[in-house]
């Protein structure tokens, strides 16, 4: 679950680690006094306002503005809150701000990178860092491979000092006050709130010596939320695909792509590869959709809800390897949930498993208008054929 | 002969009597496979399934009444780790986790333990093994397979019957399908896996099963190309996958340019391994490699 500037600080100012102060406003009403408020208590007459959304890149789309004086912040923030922003992650919809932070502003010496992760080859944390920061790692990767250095960290006492020290050593803070003590916090709070990431990007020294997270992204282990009640209540549902958000809700697991050819599968892999069939074939899948174990009347009918949900939807291809679901009683649950939502779109359905053959005739016998298929790949072709 | 499960593998079942662990309690025993008792904390001396298996409140009450061989795991998720660490402290052998949703920090703690044990760990979030017609540890339909000579290796449950369900149509039979799991953290990787069908006279060729996400299918084609003697079938599933977008299991998604089934298609071929263009053509794609044999 990928969760806001603003909430990520929060997090990080329990665990005592310095980051850039401010308040959110999600109110116009509110713009004008936050801003004095923030200009007082942090003493700060310049300001920084920032769109919050999960996208990164907000800079490069206009919602990131820095502002001298009370009147510029005051226009900045009417104009970032409530707009739709547009940056390289957002797609080109782009995303409406919903919330703006208003921050101080902070005199920088130096910017760089940081991030904090799991590494899946090496089953180990690892610290990511590299002087070049305020730019997209990505980019910093590209352009300066040997600027970026890591350090992984396998065990909680001597490995983690070890890694810190290596950090510290390559990003030259040596004559930092408190730089271990500022990557152990931030270890911390990665490892207790249960984070997948948490980056810092830009990590920067202040004129005064001192580190401080300007900007902070991360992301919680959705598994962990059960253990994670503050957390949970940062979640933003208006940045969620109103489709997906729908399909979680019913318990599917659905992800809209571009294509007309949808489909509905049970099992990720097995999706994937339907997809991707489907593509072989000549056609473009219109979405990826498992619907679990449990392939029942109820979940095959919200499955064809949220697939005609999308208007691109001109045939549907349904995928079921049926092991301890019978493939019968999967055809009479396609069947019923074509009748009650009384579809127009073309179906093929494909049913492998335990009393295929009797699902097969069933699925034939039946006056509903559909194809049934015995290989995933005579099933693409005709739902690709129908759409041609 | 096949690999880590065998018909007279003594098994017990963690999480016996919750609704799933029954189900698939009694599925494995109409199998064939060898269920000895069950375990629930705070259950102790109750009895479940049709035969009257007997329920303990540990591992190790289990283990005065019973040699057990091999643990198979239907605990909810957020107890699973712990499940698993019980298993591995009393040095089962061999450890089948099926559940799904463990935190990552959790099978961090997991990892860190089997590593230093002499445990073998399959999963979590995995449909389990299954040694055609002598024994099944997990969720996989008995009645598709046929014993034969081809091992499976897979990171999907669905995609492991689908290729079982080929190898079998085509004429072939399965020796042992071992669905490892497609979470960040798993007890066993493919080359683990590959190492056990490498030393198993019955196992006669390969099916490798990858999907986008880590890098896993790529040190394994590195692996085999150097230390593998059997013919390999692989699939690969996600080339129509978006990058950033997590597709079904929790490490199904791309992050570097290696993780994608481009790549991975790549390095497999470099490495000498047939790969099957589409998941319709992995039985063909096996029949084809063996006739040129």
């Amino acid at each position: 679950m990928k969760i806001h500037e603003y909430q990520a600080k929060q997090i990080l100012s329990e665990y005592n680690v310095p980051v850039q102060r401010g308040y959110v406003v999600s109110k116009k009403s509110d713009i004008n006094e936050t801003i004095q408020r923030v200009q007082n208590d942090f003493n700060s007459e310049s300001v920084v306002v920032k769109a919050q959304i999960h996208a990164g890149g907000r800079g490069k789309g206009g919602g990131v503005k820095f502002c001298s004086n009370y009147n510029k912040a005051v226009e900045a923030s009417q104009s970032i809150l409530g707009m739709n922003l547009i940056t390289p992650q957002t797609g080109k919809d782009g995303k409406i701000v919903n919330q703006i932070f208003i921050t101080e502003a902070i005199d920088i010496d130096k910017e760089l990178y940081f991030a904090l992760m799991f590494d899946r080859s090496k089953n180990a944390d690892v610290f990511i860092v590299s002087t070049e920061g305020g730019m997209d790692i990505e980019e910093v990767a590209e352009k300066f491979p040997e600027k970026i250095v890591k350090a992984w960290i396998s065990g909680e006492t001597k490995p983690l000092r070890d890694a810190i020290n290596k950090i510290i050593e390559s990003l030259e803070l040596s004559s930092i006050k408190d730089a271990h003590t500022f990557f152990e916090n931030i270890y911390q709070c990665y490892n207790q709130n249960d984070c997948s990431l948490l980056e810092i990007n830009p990590l920067v020294i202040t004129t005064e010596k001192k580190l401080i997270a300007l900007d902070a992204k991360v992301d919680i282990d959705s598994n962990a939320l059960f253990r994670q009640e503050k957390i949970s209540s940062f979640h933003d549902k208006t940045e969620e695909d109103p489709l997906e958000l729908q399909a979680s809700e019913f318990g599917l697991n659905y992800i809209k792509l571009d294509g007309n050819v949808g489909c509905m599968v049970n099992g990720a892999g097995l999706a994937m590869a339907t997809m991707d069939i489907i593509k072989h074939c000549g056609g473009e899948p219109a979405n990826f959709l498992d619907v679990g174990g449990a392939a029942n009347v109820d979940t095959i009918k919200n499955g064809f809800k949220i697939i005609l949900s999308d208007p691109n939807v001109k045939s549907i291809l349904i995928n079921i390897f049926g092991g301890i679901v019978r493939c019968d009683r999967v055809a009479n649950g396609v069947i019923q949930a074509i009748k009650e939502l009384n579809l127009d779109v073309g179906v093929v359905v494909r049913l492998q498993g335990t009393n295929a053959d009797l699902a097969r005739k069933i699925l034939d016998e039946s006056d509903i208008k559909l194809e049934s298929a015995e290989t995933i790949e005579e099933a693409a072709k005709k739902a690709v054929a129908m759409v041609s | 002969m096949s690999i880590l499960l065998k018909k007279e593998t003594s098994i017990l079942v963690q999480g016996i009597t919750g609704s799933e662990g029954l189900f698939h309690t009694e599925q494995m025993i109409d199998y064939g496979s060898n269920i000895l008792c069950g375990v629930t904390p705070g259950k102790g001396g109750q009895y479940a399934t049709k035969n009257n298996l007997p329920v303990f409140n540990s591992i190790e009450d289990a283990m005065k009444k019973f040699k057990i061989d091999a643990s198979i795991i239907f605990v909810p998720p957020r107890f699973a780790a712990n499940a698993i660490l019980e298993a591995i402290e009393e040095k089962i052998s061999l450890i089948v986790c099926i559940s799904e949703g463990i935190p990552v920090r959790d099978m961090k703690r997991v990892k860190i333990a089997l590593d230093a044990s002499s445990s073998i760990l399959i999963g979590p979030n995995c449909p389990g093994l299954i040694t055609a017609e002598e024994s099944k540890m997990g969720i996989t339909p008995g009645f598709i397979c046929k014993k034969g000579p081809i091992g499976i290796l897979s990171k999907s449950g669905t995609l492991t019957y689908e290729a079982i369900d080929q190898i079998v149509n085509i004429g072939y039979g399965i020796s042992t399908a071992v669905g490892i799991g497609g979470d960040p953290i798993i007890g066993s990787s493919m080359i683990d896996i590959l190492k056990h069908f490498e030393n198993d006279p019955e196992t006669e060729a390969v099916v490798l099963i990858g999907e986008i996400g880590g890098n896993m299918e790529n040190e394994a084609a590195k692996w085999i190309k150097n230390n593998f003697s059997k013919p390999v079938v692989s699939f690969i599933a996600g080339q129509t996958a978006p990058k950033g977008k997590r597709m079904g299991h929790a490490g199904a998604i791309i992050s570097e340019g290696s993780e994608t089934a481009e790549a991975k298609i790549k390095t497999l071929k470099e490495c000498g391994i047939s790969v099957s263009k589409t998941v319709s053509e992995i039985g063909i794609t096996m029949k084809k490699l063996l006739g040129e044999k």
